[in-house]
Formats: C-alpha cells, sequence, structure tokens
C-alpha cells in the first residue's frame, strides 16, 4: 500500500482517523473475544476450583476436582473411548478421501454423478444420520446386516457389543468423507504439470509420479485437514448420545458425552468444567504434537531449504 | 528381396496392432475397474439416506421383516401426517428458520466489517488480535459451552433471561466470534485492487461507504459461500440448542431426537418422515448452490465438518 510512512504516523489526521476506524471496524471481534470467548474461559477455570449444583451458592473446594478428576475411571474410559474414535477414523476418512480423489481426477465418464454421490452424506445433517445408521445397525432390521449376510458374515449386534460399538462409530464418520474429498480433488487439479512432466522425462512411471510428486506436493494439505480432523473428532457428541447414550457399558462413553452429562444432568457443574480442561488439554496437547511433527514429513513448495 | 521386406512390415503392423489391441483392452478392464469401485462405493454413500426414504413410506409391518423389504409395497404418505401429529415439527422447523436467518445476518454483518479492518485498515494490535482469532478457530468448542449456560442463565438477564430464547446462538453471532469466516473474507479482501480503494478516499467516501459500495458487491461469491456455511452449520448444530433452548423453542435437530427416543422401538417410519423432513431443505440447498459448496470447502480447507 502506497500510504504514509509509519514515522510520520502520528502527525497525520488521515492516519489517526484510520487507526479509529481500524478499532471501530474490528470491535465486534474485540467484545465478542472479550465476552464469549475469554471471559467463559475465565469462568471455566474459576469453576474447576468450585463445588456447584446450580441450587446451592458455589463453594471453594480447591484442587478436589482435579483429584477427583485424576482418580475417575469414568474419565479415563472416556478419554480412551474418544482417542480410539478420532485415531481410527481420522486417517482412515483421509485415506478414503484421498483415494476417492484419485479415482474421481482422472477423466471418466460420469464423474460430475460419481463426486456428487460420494459428497451426498455431507449434506446429511448430523441427527438425521445418527437416525438413519442407529437403524441401520439394528441386529435384525438393519441394513448393515442384510448387505454384510450376502457376503456369509454372521449378524452382529453392533450397537450393542462393546467391541464393536466404537468401529461401528468409525464406519459412520468415514461415510461421511466428501468435504476431504473435494479439498483434496482441488488439490490434485493443482498439481503443477511441469513437475509431473519433469518427473516423466526422468523416466518416473505413473506409481512413482504419484507418491515422489503428488503426494509430496499434497502434504500441507493432508497436515491441515489430519489437525481439524483430530481437533473435531475429539469432540463427537451427538451420534452417541443420539444412538448409544454412551453405552454398552460406557464403550461409547466420550469425553464431551461425560461432561455434557455432569454438568446438565448430574448438576456437577465444577466437575464438568474439570473434566472440560482435560479434554482441552489433551486437545491443545495433540495439535502441539502434530505441529512437531510435521517438519518431517509436510512439504512446503516455497520453503528456502 | 522386396516381398521379404514387405512380408516383415506387414508381421510388424500385425504384430503393432495386435499390441495396440491389447493396450486398449487393459485400458478399458482399468477402465471399468475404476467405475466398478466408483459405484460400489456410490452406493454406499446413497443407500443408507435411500433406505430411510423409502422407509418413511413403509408400514411398520414392511419394516420388521426379515429378510429386509428394500421398497414399500404402496408408499404411505400418511406416515409424515402422523408424524407431524406427533411432535410440533413445523414450530421447529420455523424456530430453526429463524435462529438460521438471523445467526447469517450476524455473521455476515460483523465478519465483513473485522474482516475488512484485518485486511485494509491498519492500526497497532492488528497482527497479534488477528493471530487470537486465528487461535479461537482451533479452540474447543465443549469449553466454552458449560461457563457460557452460567453466563447466559445469571449475568444476562435482559430483557429476560436468555436460556430458553434465542439469543444465547444468535447474539455471538453478530460479534464475528467464528474466525473461520473472519478469515475467509479477510482472504477475499485481500485481493481487491486498491486503486479502487483509494480512488474513493480521494472522493471523501467514508471506510464504511467503501466497505459497503465496493467490497460487498465485489466479494459476493465469498459471502455467498459463507452464507450457505452458517446456515448450515446452525442447521446442523445439535449440542448449543440442546444446551440452551427450551422445548418451545427447540430447533429441528433437537426438537425431533426427542421424538428419535420416544419412538425407537416401535415407529421407525415416523422417525425417517422426520429425518427426511430435515434432510430435504439441505438437498434442495445443495443443487441450488452446488458451485458454493465447493468453493466454500476448497477456499476454507474444511466446510462444515
Amino acid at each position: 500500500m502506497n500510504r504514509l510512512p509509519a514515522a510520520h504516523a502520528h502527525t497525520s489526521p488521515f492516519r489517526r482517523r484510520e487507526i479509529i476506524e481500524g478499532y471501530l471496524f474490528a470491535a465486534p471481534f474485540l467484545i465478542g473475544f472479550l465476552v464469549f470467548v475469554a471471559f467463559p474461559m475465565g469462568w471455566a477455570l474459576v469453576l474447576n476450583f468450585q463445588r456447584y449444583n446450580l441450587l446451592a451458592p458455589p463453594r471453594w473446594v480447591g484442587m478436589d476436582n482435579v483429584t477427583q478428576v485424576m482418580a475417575d475411571p469414568k474419565v479415563w474410559q472416556s478419554l480412551w473411548n474418544t482417542a480410539y474414535y478420532a485415531f481410527a477414523s481420522v486417517p482412515l476418512q483421509l485415506a478414503l478421501a484421498f483415494g476417492c480423489a484419485v479415482l474421481l481426477n482422472q477423466p471418466i465418464r460420469g464423474r460430475n454423478f460419481y463426486r456428487t454421490a460420494l459428497y451426498m452424506p455431507v449434506i446429511v445433517p448430523i441427527v438425521v444420520s445418527a437416525f438413519i445408521w442407529q437403524r441401520a445397525y439394528h441386529p435384525d432390521f438393519g441394513i448393515v446386516n442384510e448387505v454384510i449376510g450376502w457376503f456369509g458374515f454372521a449378524p452382529r449386534a453392533w450397537l450393542f457389543e462393546p467391541a464393536l460399538a466404537i468401529p461401528a462409530f468409525v464406519f459412520m464418520r468415514i461415510w461421511v468423507m466428501g468435504t476431504q474429498m473435494v479439498i483434496f480433488l482441488a488439490g490434485l487439479q493443482n498439481v503443477p504439470t511441469a513437475l509431473l512432466e519433469a518427473a516423466a522425462l526422468d523416466g518416473a512411471g505413473p506409481w512413482r509420479k504419484f507418491w515422489h510428486v503428488t503426494v509430496p506436493i499434497l502434504t500441507p494439505v493432508i497436515f491441515f485437514n489430519l489437525i481439524v480432523g483430530v481437533i473435531g473428532n475429539f469432540q463427537v457428541f451427538a451420534p452417541a448420545l443420539i444412538m448409544t447414550k454412551g453405552g454398552p457399558q460406557d464403550a461409547t462413553l466420550f469425553m464431551v458425552l461425560y461432561i455434557y452429562r455432569n454438568a446438565f444432568e448430574y448438576s456437577k457443574i465444577g466437575y464438568a468444567a474439570a473434566v472440560s480442561w482435560v479434554l482441552f488439554v489433551v486437545i491443545i496437547l495433540l495439535t502441539i504434537v502434530q505441529f512437531r511433527f510435521s517438519g518431517r514429513w509436510v512439504y512446503y513448495e516455497n520453503d528456502a531449504a | 528381396m522386396t516381398t521379404t521386406i514387405r512380408a516383415t512390415s506387414l508381421e510388424a503392423a500385425a504384430h503393432a496392432a495386435a499390441q495396440k489391441r491389447q493396450r486398449q483392452r487393459s485400458a478399458w478392464l482399468q477402465r471399468m475397474g475404476v467405475h466398478l469401485l466408483l459405484i460400489l462405493l456410490a452406493l454406499m454413500s446413497l443407500v443408507p439416506v435411500l433406505w430411510m426414504i423409502s422407509s418413511s413410506l413403509k408400514a411398520s409391518t414392511e419394516i420388521f421383516v426379515i429378510p429386509i423389504e428394500w421398497l414399500p409395497r404402496t408408499p404411505r404418505w400418511e406416515n409424515y401426517a402422523t408424524a407431524f401429529d406427533r411432535a410440533p415439527i413445523m414450530l421447529y422447523f420455523w424456530n430453526t428458520l429463524i435462529v438460521c436467518v438471523f445467526a447469517v445476518l450476524g455473521v455476515l454483518a460483523s465478519s465483513a466489517l473485522v474482516a475488512f479492518s484485518f485486511s485494509r485498515l491498519r492500526w497497532p494490535g492488528r497482527n497479534f488480535f488477528f493471530g487470537l482469532l486465528l487461535a479461537t478457530m482451533m479452540l474447543p468448542g465443549i469449553i466454552l459451552i458449560v461457563p457460557r449456560f452460567l453466563m447466559f442463565s445469571y449475568v444476562f438477564r435482559w430483557p429476560g433471561p436468555w436460556i430458553g430464547s434465542f439469543l444465547p446462538l444468535i447474539v455471538p453471532t453478530f460479534f464475528a466470534t467464528n474466525g473461520l469466516y473472519v478469515f475467509l473474507i479477510r482472504q477475499f479482501f485481500l485481493g481487491i485492487p486498491v486503486e479502487l480503494e483509494d480512488a474513493a478516499r480521494i472522493d471523501g467516501a467514508s471506510s464504511l461507504r467503501i466497505l459497503w459500495q465496493i467490497f460487498v458487491p465485489l466479494s459476493k461469491p465469498v459471502l455467498i459461500t459463507v452464507l450457505i456455511l452458517t446456515f448450515m452449520q446452525f442447521y446442523n448444530e445439535f449440542l448449543e440448542p440442546l444446551v440452551y433452548l427450551k422445548p418451545a423453542t427447540w430447533t429441528l435437530a433437537v426438537g425431533i431426537r426427542a421424538m428419535n427416543d420416544s419412538a425407537y422401538a416401535t415407529n421407525w417410519e415416523l422417525v425417517f418422515a422426520t429425518g427426511t423432513f430435515m434432510l430435504a431443505p439441505m438437498v434442495i440447498i445443495f443443487f441450488a448452490a452446488q458451485r458454493y459448496f465447493v468453493e466454500g470447502v476448497t477456499l476454507s480447507g474444511f466446510g462444515g465438518r
């Protein structure tokens, strides 16, 4: 921008007006951040040290909530369930989405139809997809057992067997991969043809071109979706509340569901806040770890090195 | 001499033709393989949804049979009337529309202002606050739910209690609390030529006028994308409405879930009818604005979920 240099900034009335306008235009975010993000987070921190059932005034209990959380087997069970679900769904979903994007990146007839069909589950509201899958997994009248029966597999009671409930949830999550597929498709179309041609001149076949040119160029996209996917999937809630209510035997008791129950079913507000800090810390740690390790495998085209 | 040459050249030509046929054959086989795979994937994406729609028109006796009957013998449209009698679905639908419309207005108005400030006005602290905005995108929402519930119960009491009303869902949207939308619009604003702005400034136009008369008209694609993403987000949202609303203000997602709980054992067709009803607007919006869905996904790297 060709504006006045900063040294003269304070002298110019135009510059002063720009600063005032800058704050005014950003005011919705500045106020909103204070009121709807910073203040609730501060309150959540306070709640962490309080016992509060909404009826009696809150009482300070020091580290009681924290020590209780540490000793609560349900916290660790729900953390394990959540991690199992997220770490199974995210890579599988990204792999399937990537595979579909590669298939659809070829000039084949009916490409638009396939793309639309594979994208369709994305527009199904989460509640509706929970209705569908709750019944699709029904032991007697569900379509899942019907379809696996065609291939000779015995029917299972998916959502009623502790060992199968999370795999069933993971499959339902992978079913919705259209968003990631479209992202990868856009990425694949942006792979510079010059690089692919150069690789071909050097004698690289389709596989080597794919693994050594296409995939490296797309690693930033994959990485971004990995982080967003993990953060998102650690917050899984609606399907568990609707389909299994956390069961069978707490097999689908996810962290957000446990927090929700403590706060709004058991009226243990302080305890719910303490559990939500565990989830918060886990998500932040995972994000940091992913950023730290990204250097090993994410390739940025504009890197000086 | 000439005959042998001709013979060998004929042989070579025949050989080449055979090779070409074989290449074409294997290319054909490969193409068919790809189609087969894609058809399977498309079926997997579509069949659960189609099963819901088909079952919404069945009689209970056609649902609870083994083996499954895929299509109703005669479509029972009255299932929809029965479902609408069972629960105030239209009320839930209007509630959802109110929330979605105000949320869209709030997000568009506040995000455009803030995006303008972050892209076109220079003020001290801008980069810091922009970083803060990006950080809120990574913030797991659950940490905010419990304290926000308390805040809307005890702190915000004007013009009446906020819990049970639409205010806890709508008001934060007017404060640019979703960093993703601000970020998308800002990126678009950055690409608008400075000359347009400078010319208007010389003519004495205020920043607000420049935003409204130059930036908004030029940014239609990104604004429509944000509109659709916001609408889908609030149409889908489950946890926050569940916590903040009461039965009279329930949105579709929360309202039909209550019905699902009571009808799981006996009335699948009614639940599937409500599910189909909730899905229908999404399908219509998707086919009317497909371009913006894809754009939203590729612009943001993630669209809704």
